[in-house]
């Protein structure tokens, strides 16, 4: 690593003086190849956000990382926003691992992405930023024109002094604002005078990804490096006992093998070498600590301990008698599969060990966790090791893992090889499959009584499943009172108001690698609720929409978005003739979404769902075409796992493989989306997730609308195979 | 060694003849906007033109391209791919990028060859291509806009 030569003496004496840090960000750039070198342009670096250049560019540093949501434009939106920077002058870079300046505010010591809360945690904190820059650069002008900052405008990027007609870039007067003195205060700007937030700006992603030059971690290639693919026990929990190389010897290209806690990585000089010699090696398991059982059995165990309340996660007045006294009652149990999340690019890390310490390539979710993890298993102190976090081909969850999943393995390798050599550690479709850290299994009971008008007295709701955070760095965060917040979030939060609410929570102990899959508890808890609610509105004769209304008084955000997206399907006009539709609206990492699915059915009974009407509320939105694109591929995600998607095990082996058992959502599947905005002046909230929930419970209550029937064993294709 | 065309460059490999195009392309020539997405002809994120059809790279063996012309992202050129680059860009087509090189690929070879193409056809051309963070309505809109761009 170099340092920096950029700074001045009276330059670091200031940032001192003003309580800023200075590091890594002043004067380097690291460009998307992990060079790290001073940059040309004297950068003046008011905070750890930004940088502006002689050359009058502004580079934003964003924390998080950019696998498709949009993070990347939506924080470079919202700090050019009051910095009143033009959007032309503004590119950005990924931020280096360093949680003193880049955590997740919402997460305390930790820098990382996910839970939807990349605007939300980021949204005061880059305003501040852009405003402080602007700041600074007003000071710089007021000096310099000895006029006073109350007469100095700025907009798209020069600041102006009207009366006398000067004006200068923002990069003319970069070197006079880097001595100017940060103020304590800014004044943000009021809603009315935003000129980028709300408005569709051009995400400076897409040149990129429409001419195959965005570069992602699969592309890196250092010099001398091997490839690696990590043959891993069938079972989860398996162990090597011996492995055996001699007919992968005579593949060209072939380096050699190494053990692992993870397995046995087999190294070559590419990618083809790699996986063929990975297929030569046998390799005998060691079985006695796997998780033996199948898929079939463990939901059969669930069944039985849904028999036996769990621990309460929400108890509201007595729900068991409100039940027992109810005119009529219904329970209805549910069962949801083992998840993959299939990232269209697999998982994969590069390392390369320096003289001062390593360097990593990766679609870092977790940067400090991950900096953290390789430091351990190499023996060197975090700040020894540099992460350059790359675009990433999607996630859905599969990238945060607190063991630092995929980087820990690519460490583990360097290590046991000695590290003479740059690793890309690549994994194959089947490995990411197979690989487990799934949405975890759930078995879901509910039951509820409703009175003489139809009104819900009781509700009564069991979940039994694995504790995805139990064990992890998270646990202490997210487990209260031996409750994993995360399985029941959008089931112990159930917005309806009914007199007695009891949710309860049995946690299982399997050996199957959970994780969180794109909006977490809510992928099973919006589809059992909202299910369920429409079987007893059926019950009570409402009308769906009516029955909901009626229960979301205390819950003005529900309500709003539930009426909107009502009103834009015209809810209750007649609709052409073998279509049906249903409803659902949800919670989670605090947007509401509701949505409206139509489906037909073709000559064989196939389900098609034709449209969906969606309408959310995220507070303040920052990017409306963004917002827009997370609802339709929110939607998309959601849909093609209802539809099809089930991880299986055969005695503790993963039945599926690749797209062709574990088959994604395609392009003739995808309904027409149109997508709504509740306008909003509240800060804003998740979208990346927000978008998924939703669909699976709208489609079902569709094909109960047409059938009167729930699919209630997940996917549609187990449930009612002759849907799909 | 094995020669063909590549981007409109003559190039000569030294791989094993059963190697996938794919990773010629991406492991020896360095070319990396064609992706590895399953390697089982399941995905499309490895597709790439052999003499101006759209092949999985994955699924053709280098033995197979010789003498051959092969055209990948970064060497699309013509009527029909700018109009679906220009397209791509201005419905802001990808969300994570990683399909959008087959996606594109695929959908300039369709445009190439029906530049008017109904939304069945659309279908038929481009199931074969997952994209993960489900931008298909985007792709559908994109690729019609395409159309009426060419027209222009
Ligand atoms: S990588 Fe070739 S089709 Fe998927
Ligand atoms: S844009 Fe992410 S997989 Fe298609």
């Amino acid at each position: 690593m170099t340092t920096t030569k950029a700074l001045n003496s009276s330059r670091r004496t200031f940032l001192k003086g003003a309580g800023v840090t200075t590091g890594l960000l002043v004067g380097f750039h690291i460009t998307g190849k992990g060079v790290v070198a001073a940059s040309p342009n004297h950068a003046f670096s008011p905070n750890a956000f930004v940088r502006i250049g002689t050359d009058n560019l502004v580079t934003v540093i964003a924390k998080h990382i950019e696998f498709g949501q949009g993070s990347h434009t939506g924080l470079a939106t919202i700090l050019s926003e009051e910095l009143d920077a033009s959007w032309e002058q503004i590119r950005i870079e990924s931020a280096p691992a360093d949680a003193r300046k880049y955590n997740n505010l919402f997460w305390g010591p930790y820098q990382g992405t996910g839970g939807s809360t990349a605007i939300a945690n980021s949204w005061m904190q880059l305003r501040e930023a852009g405003a402080k820059a602007r700041a600074l650069l007003v000071q710089a002008a007021s000096t310099e024109w000895d006029v006073p900052v109350t007469e100095i405008t700025v907009s798209d990027g020069v600041v102006r002094h009207e009366s006398s007609s000067k004006e200068q870039t923002f990069g003319e007067l970069s070197e006079k604002a880097s001595q100017q003195q940060v103020p304590e205060k800014v004044q943000l700007k009021t809603p009315d005078q935003f000129k980028l937030i709300g408005r569709n700006v051009n995400r400076k992603d897409i040149a990129p990804k429409t001419n195959g030059s965005a570069v992602y971690t699969l592309d890196i290639s250092r010099p001398g490096m091997v490839v690696a693919v990590v043959k891993r026990p069938p079972r989860f929990g398996g162990l090597v006992k011996s492995f055996d190389d001699s007919d992968a010897k005579d593949i060209k290209g072939y380096v050699g093998t190494v053990t692992t806690p993870r397995g046995v990585a087999v190294m070559a000089k590419n990618t083809w070498a790699a996986i063929k010699a990975r297929e030569a090696i046998t390799v005998d398991w060691d079985d006695s600590q796997a998780e033996m059982r199948g898929s079939e059995q463990i939901m059969a165990e669930y069944r039985e301990l849904a028999k036996t309340p769990g621990l309460p996660a929400r108890n509201d007045g007595d729900a068991t008698t409100a039940i027992a006294e109810a005119k009529h009652t219904l329970e209805v149990s549910y069962d949801f599969p083992y998840l993959a999340h299939a990232p269209m690019e697999t998982l994969d890390c590069v390392i390369e060990l320096t003289d001062q310490g390593a360097e990593v390539w990766t679609g870092s979710q977790i940067p400090t966790g991950d900096q953290q993890t390789v430091a351990t298993i190499l023996g060197l102190k975090p700040e020894q090791v540099i992460i350059h976090t790359q675009l990433a081909g999607g996630s859905f969850g599969r990238r945060a893992t607190s063991d630092a999943d995929m980087v820990s393995e690519a460490a583990m390798i360097v290590k046991a090889s000695k590290g003479n050599v740059p690793v890309k550690v690549v994994w194959t479709r089947e490995d990411d499959i197979q690989g487990g850290r799934y949405r975890p299994a759930y078995h879901h009971k509910l039951k509820a009584g409703l009175d003489d008008q139809g009104n819900i007295t009781g509700w009564q709701h069991s979940i039994v499943g694995q504790s995805i955070v139990a064990g992890t760095a998270f646990e202490a965060f997210l487990v209260k009172d031996d409750i994993d917040a995360t399985s029941v979030e959008g089931a112990a939060n159930l917005p309806y108001a009914i007199p007695n609410i009891s949710v309860d929570l049995t946690t299982t102990d399997v050996k199957v690698p959970v994780l969180w899959w794109r909006s977490v508890g809510s992928t099973h808890t919006a589809y059992s609720t909202e299910t369920f609610i429409d079987q007893l509105a059926s019950k009570a004769g409402k009308d769906p929409v009516d029955f909901r209304r009626s229960m979301l008084k205390d819950h003005p955000r529900h309500l709003a978005t539930l009426n909107l997206v009502a009103e834009k399907a015209n809810w209750g006009s007649p609709i052409t003739e073998g279509r049906y539709r249903g409803i659902a609206v949800h919670e989670s990492f605090s947007s509401v979404v509701a949505q409206i699915a139509e489906i037909s059915f073709d000559e064989d009974g196939v389900l098609k769902v034709e449209k969906v009407w969606c309408a959310v509320d995220c507070g303040t939105v920052v990017n409306p075409d963004i917002v827009k694109a997370q609802m339709e591929g929110g939607i998309g995600f959601g849909l093609g796992a209802v539809l099809r998607n089930t991880v299986t095990l055969d005695e503790g082996i993963v039945d599926q493989s690749n797209f062709h058992d574990y088959e994604p959502l395609r392009l003739t599947d995808m309904p027409e989306v149109d997508v709504y905005i509740v306008p909003s002046e509240a800060a804003p909230t998740g979208v990346g997730e927000p978008g998924v929930p939703s669909i699976g419970p709208a489609v079902a209550n569709a094909i109960f609308a047409a059938k009167g029937q729930v699919v209630t064993k997940l996917p549609f294709s187990e449930g009612m195979p002759d849907l799909v | 060694m094995i020669t063909f065309t590549l981007n409109n460059e003559k190039r000569s490999v030294d791989a094993d003849p059963d190697t996938p195009l794919l990773w010629v392309i991406r492991d020896e020539i360095g070319l990396t906007g064609t992706k590895f997405g399953c390697g089982a002809g399941l995905c499309g994120a490895c597709t790439v033109h052999l003499d101006g059809e759209p092949v999985r790279s994955c699924q053709t063996l280098i033995s197979d391209v010789a003498e051959l012309n092969i055209t990948t992202i970064e060497g699309i050129d013509g009527k029909a791919a700018k109009a679906i680059q220009t397209a791509w860009e201005e419905i802001e087509v990808p969300q994570c990028g990683y399909c959008q090189s087959g996606q594109i690929m695929s959908a300039t070879s369709l445009l190439a060859q029906n530049p008017k193409p109904s939304d069945a056809e659309i279908d038929e051309a481009m199931d074969g291509n997952v994209c993960r963070c489900a931008t298909y309505v985007r792709i559908r809109k994109a690729i019609h806009h395409a159309s009426d761009l060419m027209e222009a």
